[in-house]
């Protein structure tokens, strides 16, 4: 239980006619949080953010805005902004008007509105822009420009539907730096959608992860990367190899399928012992694919399953690695690293 | 051989565009421009009044003939019924527009669209005939009216000496009917193209940010839409301006500019002075075109 949760979901489910996009779900979410909701499309994630926003409404549940029940407000009554996967900039006014906006909206009088443009402007780092039109701007730009738009109006909650999308790999990465730094410099509750789980895991505070409308698991990017509830979580988040029945019990002493980092094993000889502690399983390198910075390996292990291991190229070269392909290894890990899966 | 053509052709843009464009081009300057340009010409020629020939010598007489005061409450009176119309239509058509583009699915926007059309299929002439029939004395329209107990309330209206008459089919108000229906369809589908590429997240944008419904309505949604309204407004004023066939079948003895027109060239075999009224309503088009641009209407074509 979170105390004074910003948005709280009671049984929340959305059915359009036979489909369940988001089926009883609950969620907390704290204040000041930078909260995402990660998932595949059409896992439920933004049709969740659309009923905080008010432009879908719960079939079943409550959803509590600061404790406030606000299921069944309109958008234009609730104290939150959305910044919209389009951006949804209006074409016909300038990036001062499309700022403005909200404030315009609110009656309050033109001087004192555009000061605050000018002080949001800066805030996005976009001084002097106000009076273009959003079509003479970049992406980027206009990204920034929904963001001034939206936040101007000092919601409770700000609402991010994939916001960075539509960016190059470059701004994006920019971008998400900048989000946090907002986020950090205005002190209020963003909830950030998603599909892009390395996204998620940079920038948030916590993470829902969501598959076919429901929640999967909501924990911090290190509980959700280190140790995934679901199949669906530790296959979602990162890559993550699955070890269930004879060949677990031969390395835990249980046939429970467990997950395991590909990062967190350890490629040695097939002769070695593995050091005090430390579980470990013989294979056969299968694969070899060289990365530059590190190399992934497919590793057959007796019995049937194949495992992928990465190892960083501290010390070896693309010829080192390459000849591994066909040997016998034994592989090792620490059993504080892998994770029990919990369906 | 065929090989060698299309090269020939690829290599050579400018002769492929020249080929296609000079049948248009010549089209539009011949025909269009071209007796825009005669009827300019003919305007300044006049009429002997005592031998009824035509005199091709340069007057201005014949033009100045158009802003006498009976010209000038014809001209009066037809803009007047092109702005109404125009409005009126423009109110009607719009929540129909924005039903199919925005809410209908699918199904029904092609079913709705096609209702829409419908009746461009028909014969013009036809449906004013209709009308006359619907809006006479003893039409279906007084019918349902007398149904309703409603008589008296289209007594009183009739009763208006500038729009009134014997009958709905011999007023200006039956007139004003009949062009509403009949340039209806020419606004409904500029707006409906215009509102179709509003995109839905702007409307809800406009929400998210607080605007209700209404403020939405017009801080949005109308000026995104207001380009299709002025196109829609080109055709509705332009056709009423210009029409003969109805203000002929439905009005009363006044006159309309295409009717006037319409008499002068026919039974008056005035043809300057036709000509010269119809430099009227080219002219009004013009300024009105220039006042919409003014206004913004084609900054997003």
């Amino acid at each position: 239980m979170i105390k004074n949760p910003a948005i709280r979901f009671d049984n929340v489910s959305r059915h359009f006619g036979e489909i369940k996009a988001v089926h009883q779900v609950d969620l907390e979410i704290g204040d000041g949080e930078f909260f995402s909701m990660l998932g595949p499309s059409g896992s439920g994630k933004t049709t969740c953010l659309r009923m905080i926003a008010g432009f879908d409404r719960p079939s079943e549940g409550k959803i509590f805005l600061y404790d406030r029940d606000v299921s069944n407000l309109p958008p234009y009554e609730r104290p939150v902004n959305t910044v919209f996967q389009d951006y949804a900039l209006f074409p016909h006014m300038t990036i001062e008007d499309n700022i403005a906006y909200g404030l315009m909206i609110k009656g309050m009088p033109k001087i004192k509105r555009m000061k605050r443009v000018d002080e949001m402007l800066n805030l996005v780092r976009l001084p002097g822009f106000g009076y273009r039109k959003p079509s003479q701007l970049s992406g980027g730009q206009r990204q920034r420009v929904a963001l001034a738009r939206a936040l101007i109006n000092q919601p409770k909650v700000l609402l991010l539907d994939e916001p960075l999308g539509a960016l190059d790999l470059k701004l994006r990465q920019q971008m998400q730096v900048e989000l946090k730094n907002i986020q950090r410099e205005v002190g209020i509750t963003f909830i950030f959608v998603t599909h892009d789980q390395e996204e998620a895991i940079t920038m948030s505070d916590r993470i829902a992860v969501f598959s076919e409308g429901k929640i999967e698991q909501v924990g911090s990017p290190s509980d959700i990367y280190e140790r995934p509830a679901t199949e669906f979580v530790a296959g979602f988040v990162g890559t993550s190899n699955l070890v269930s029945g004879e060949i677990a019990k031969r390395a835990t002493g249980s046939t429970k399928t467990f997950s395991i980092r590909p990062e967190k094993i350890h490629l040695g000889f097939a002769g070695d012992t593995p050091a005090a502690g430390m579980a470990a399983l013989d294979g056969t390198v299968r694969d070899v694919v060289y990365l530059g910075l590190y190399t992934r390996y497919l590793v057959e292990i007796e019995g049937g399953a194949d495992l992928v291991v990465i190892e960083q190229n501290l010390k070896t070269t693309s010829m080192d690695v390459l000849s591994a392909k066909g040997q016998k290894v034994k592989l090792s890990w620490h059993p504080d690293h892998i994770s029990h899966l919990g369906s | 051989m065929l090989n060698r053509v299309s090269t020939y052709f690829y290599r050579r843009p400018r002769l492929v565009l020249a080929i296609f464009l000079t049948p248009p081009i010549l089209y539009m300057l011949v025909v269009y421009l071209g007796s825009l340009f005669s009827l300019l010409i003919n305007g300044f020629y006049s009429i002997d009044d005592f031998t009824g020939i035509i005199v091709r010598e340069f007057t201005l007489r014949t033009y100045a003939q158009t802003f006498n005061p009976a010209n000038r409450e014809i001209f009066l009176r037809t803009a007047s019924m092109a702005a109404i119309v125009t409005v009126v239509d423009a109110m009607l058509a719009f929540p129909l527009a924005y039903y199919i583009a925005k809410f209908a699915s699918r199904r029904l926007k092609t079913w709705l669209l096609i209702g829409v059309t419908i009746p461009l299929w028909s014969s013009y002439l036809v449906r004013v005939y209709a009308w006359k029939l619907i809006l006479a004395k003893e039409g279906i329209l007084s019918w349902f009216i007398d149904l309703f107990h409603l008589t008296g309330v289209l007594d009183w209206l009739l009763s208006f000496p500038a729009i009134g008459g014997s009958s709905l089919s011999l007023s200006p108000i039956g007139m004003f009917i009949v062009f509403v229906y009949i340039w209806l369809p020419y606004m409904i589908i500029p707006i409906q193209t215009a509102l179709e590429r509003v995109p839905a997240s702007l409307l809800e944008a406009s929400s998210d940010l607080g605007a209700k419904p209404f403020q939405t309505f017009r801080n949005v949604i109308l000026p995104l839409a207001f380009p299709g309204v002025v196109a829609g407004s080109i055709f509705t004023f332009s056709l009423t301006l210009g029409d003969f066939i109805v203000p002929l079948t439905l009005g009363n003895s006044k006159f309309f500019v295409g009717q006037a027109v319409f008499s002068y060239q026919g039974t008056g075999g005035n043809i300057p002075l036709a000509a010269a009224m119809t430099m009227g309503p080219v002219l009004i088009m013009v300024v009105y075109l220039l006042i919409a641009r003014k206004l913004g209407a084609f900054d997003a074509l």
